[in-house]
């Protein structure tokens, strides 16, 4: 593997030694040098055609601590805004060298066309294709998981994790139910229908329409953000009946077992899918989602890039 | 062709011996903190600290560090699972570090090893102490404090087994076959 596209091409001993790696890299984080040489004269590009802060930010910081060299390319102030196409841009992002080019891209699929039409040369990493797949905060959520729930090592085997909300716009979701599943975790995705995609009775995971039934049986609970920006139609008839019905509030905390973590892969809505009151608690891990982030894309970046061959002879 | 150079016993006398080395060296175990290159390092260290807590009544601090990160080969290969680092919480400044490994042989791992200490913090020194001198060094590194002096062919290998790794105690030394275990 040379190219990390979806979270559906990890199989579980990969996707366990990417968060292995993951927990020794984040003692960098404590150190006086918060600084490895390994990556040392590569670059890595950050080509971003939709907004982001923390991923973008995320993958910076995880690409310098690594002692990349890191050129951000968001496509507002670009050539994009001229009408150039990806494969220009791709073009002209090889001829000047990226070793890795992580992108993130409105239209599915495009991180896929990047890496097999031939363009580049480099490792390609989605950072979040549309409605697609977002692999690295599949692993992030994977990791902070393991930490509060398994003791930091092993598998997620058993696990109940419930994710809630707009499935239908979510690469997080999809790409969190690949991965979840593949490392042994029960999931189940609560929504309303009409934010459901077709054919998600094909996906490894259960669905449900009511949250209060699976509370009690979720040892995480992760939010996803109502995207009204990819809303066309009305998918439901009010913030305020959503937030009723689907929002996590103080009262459907209290239903969770004691020791249930909440996630939320941000930017949150506070009062939307999540009361502002739940996202202050002890149980929300955010705040730590964006910290596991940095280390998560640090052991993604060594293992694609730190060596000659692919990620998963490593793994051997 | 295998032959068994030091056995179980021998490698418990040389540990004994570094360990009484590094104290002399050192007039004391205070400021002390022994760090050992995964894998069998460690337990190497952990078996000195454990002598030098027999002689001295006091245990030297005891971490382990992987270099894996530092390596100058690593685009030679493909990228390795990283092992596990672990300095105690009153870090490297100010101790003297006895970096500790099974086998010396082009001296690169150590180089590594430094740069990764330099990282960490500004030891008042730093020592190294090996089970195993095999020579053939491609950088200007040198032990201070050797179990066993052992001239070697490039052809040949050298292995350090460690009961907690390998289930025996053993330095064997093989005749045909790759580049050594270091």
């Amino acid at each position: 593997m040379r190219h990390l596209l979806s979270a559906g091409d990890l199989d579980a001993a990969t996707a366990c030694l990417i968060l292995d790696t993951a927990a020794e890299l984040a003692t960098v984080t404590d150190r006086s040098v918060k600084k490895l040489p390994t990556l040392r004269g590569r670059t890595v590009v950050n080509l971003f055609y939709e907004d982001s802060t923390r991923t973008r930010i995320s993958f910076e910081m995880a690409a310098k601590r690594l002692s990349a060299d890191v050129i951000n390319f968001a496509a507002k102030g670009s050539s994009v805004s001229k009408g150039e196409s990806l494969k220009d841009t791709a073009l002209t992002l090889e001829a000047m060298g990226a070793d890795a080019v992580i992108i993130r891209h409105g239209s599915s699929g495009a991180p896929h066309r990047l890496a097999n039409a031939g363009w580049i040369g480099g490792t390609v990493i989605n950072a979040g294709d549309g409605t697609h797949e977002h692999p690295t905060q599949a692993l992030l959520d994977a990791y902070t998981l393991r930490r509060h729930l398994r003791g930091g090592r092993g598998d997620l085997d058993g696990l109940r994790v419930t994710i809630v909300g707009d499935v239908l716009h979510s690469r997080v979701a999809r790409s969190n139910v690949l991965l979840l599943s593949t490392l042994g975790a029960d999931v189940t995705l609560v929504a309303p229908p009409t934010l459901l995609p077709t054919g998600v009775g094909t996906w490894p995971c259960r669905v449900s329409y009511d949250i209060d039934e699976v509370l009690p049986h979720s040892d995480a609970i992760m939010m996803l953000r109502v995207q009204a920006e990819r809303m066309q139609a009305a998918f439901f008839p009010s913030a305020r009946e959503y937030s009723r019905a689907y929002g996590l509030d103080r009262a459907r905390m209290a239903a969770l077992p004691d020791d249930a973590i909440v996630l939320h892969p941000g930017p949150m809505n506070r009062g939307m899918e999540i009361s502002a009151e739940v996202a202050d608690s002890d149980r929300a891990v955010m705040v730590e989602q964006v910290a596991n982030g940095v280390s998560v894309r640090m052991a993604v970046l060594y293992l694609l890039l730190g060596g000659s061959g692919d990620l998963t002879d490593g793994a051997a | 062709m295998t032959n068994v150079i030091l056995d179980g016993s021998d490698m418990g006398r040389a540990i004994t011996r570094i360990a009484h080395e590094i104290v002399e060296r050192n007039k004391g175990a205070s400021h002390l903190l022994l760090l050992g290159i995964p894998t069998r390092g460690h337990p190497l260290a952990v078996r000195i600290a454990a002598a030098i807590e027999r002689i001295e009544g006091v245990a030297p601090q005891v971490g382990s560090l992987d270099i894996t990160l530092y390596r100058d080969d690593l685009r030679l290969r493909p990228a390795r699972a990283l092992e596990s680092t672990s300095i105690p919480a009153s870090g490297v400044d100010d101790q003297v570090v006895v970096l500790v490994d099974d086998v010396l042989f082009s001296g690169r791992s150590i180089r590594a090893a430094l740069d990764a200490i330099s990282d960490l913090g500004r030891p008042r020194a730093v020592q190294l102490a090996v089970m195993v001198d095999r020579g053939h060094r491609q950088l200007p590194i040198r032990p201070d404090f050797v179990g066993k002096n052992l001239p070697t062919s490039l052809e040949e290998q050298v292995r350090v087994a460690l009961v907690e790794t390998d289930g025996v105690d053993e330095v064997t030394l093989t005749g045909s076959g790759e580049d050594g275990a270091a």
